[in-house]
């Protein structure tokens, strides 16, 4: 547990944090940046709520089979997604210019900026962007558990 | 072009001085912290040489995640470094 000052700025940074998080994810496609970058963001924030509170505070709020299951959901909609195109061939776009979910056709040259092309890469970019939330979400998780808070430093 | 060359000067002095002050300091969160401004610094030379995917990782991973890490081990350990 750490001062008031720092649990203050936590609450209040912690959503500017996933809001930037999941707009790296969602413009993975058009901006640089992408699942992998956008989903170390959203964990930065996992890591912020984790140290700023206390672990049975923490414990209570982000459970750790949770976050394993995310990584699990985001690894098999991957996959999933790669294995819809095995008619053509492994990783075929098969949503691209379909008029269906991220299925509007492009415009000749540079992509003005339309969220809504691409097939089936922004749904790739959502899935490792989850899966690496899961996964470093995890890691500091397990990290957390194994620590023995000294009560004497008052960091 | 003078800017750019300026500002890549000062980046550079920047690195210097986190880096030997993350190895000069006694406190050990001063010294996590220092190497979060080190992140921070390098990840804006990695946008000023044009490799913005780069600097997103680097400020994510680098600037947020472990600085995040080190200051959980300082919470498990001590806080000031010990003379041997």
């Amino acid at each position: 547990m750490m001062s008031k000052i720092v649990r203050t700025q936590a609450n209040f940074l912690y959503p500017l944090i996933m809001i930037f998080g999941f707009y790296i994810v969602a413009h993975g496609h058009l901006t640089p940046g992408g699942g992998f970058q956008g989903g170390a963001v959203i964990a930065t924030g996992v890591a912020l709520i984790a140290v700023a509170y206390s672990y049975k505070n923490v414990k209570t709020w982000i459970k750790k089979t949770r976050l394993t299951a995310t990584e699990a959901i985001g690894l098999l909609t991957f996959i999933i997604t790669a294995l819809l195109g095995i008619s053509r061939s492994f990783f075929y776009n098969w949503l691209a210019n379909t008029g269906l979910l991220f299925g509007q056709p492009v415009p000749y040259g540079i992509n003005p900026g339309y969220l809504n092309t691409a097939g089936t890469l922004p749904i790739m970019n959502f899935a490792v962007g989850i899966e690496v939330l899961g996964g470093l979400g995890v890691i500091i998780m397990y990290y957390l558990h194994y620590i023995k808070e000294v009560s004497k430093n008052a960091v | 072009m003078i800017f750019e060359s300026l500002l890549q000067i000062l980046l550079l002095a920047g690195l210097i001085i986190s880096a030997y002050l993350a190895i000069r300091y006694k406190d050990l969160l001063a010294c996590a912290v220092a190497l979060g401004v080190f992140s921070f610094l390098l990840s804006l030379e990695f946008y000023i040489l044009q490799a913005p995917d780069v600097a997103i990782a680097e400020a994510g991973i680098g600037a947020g995640l472990t600085t995040a890490i080190f200051i959980l081990a300082i919470k498990g350990t001590s806080r000031w470094e010990v003379e041997e």
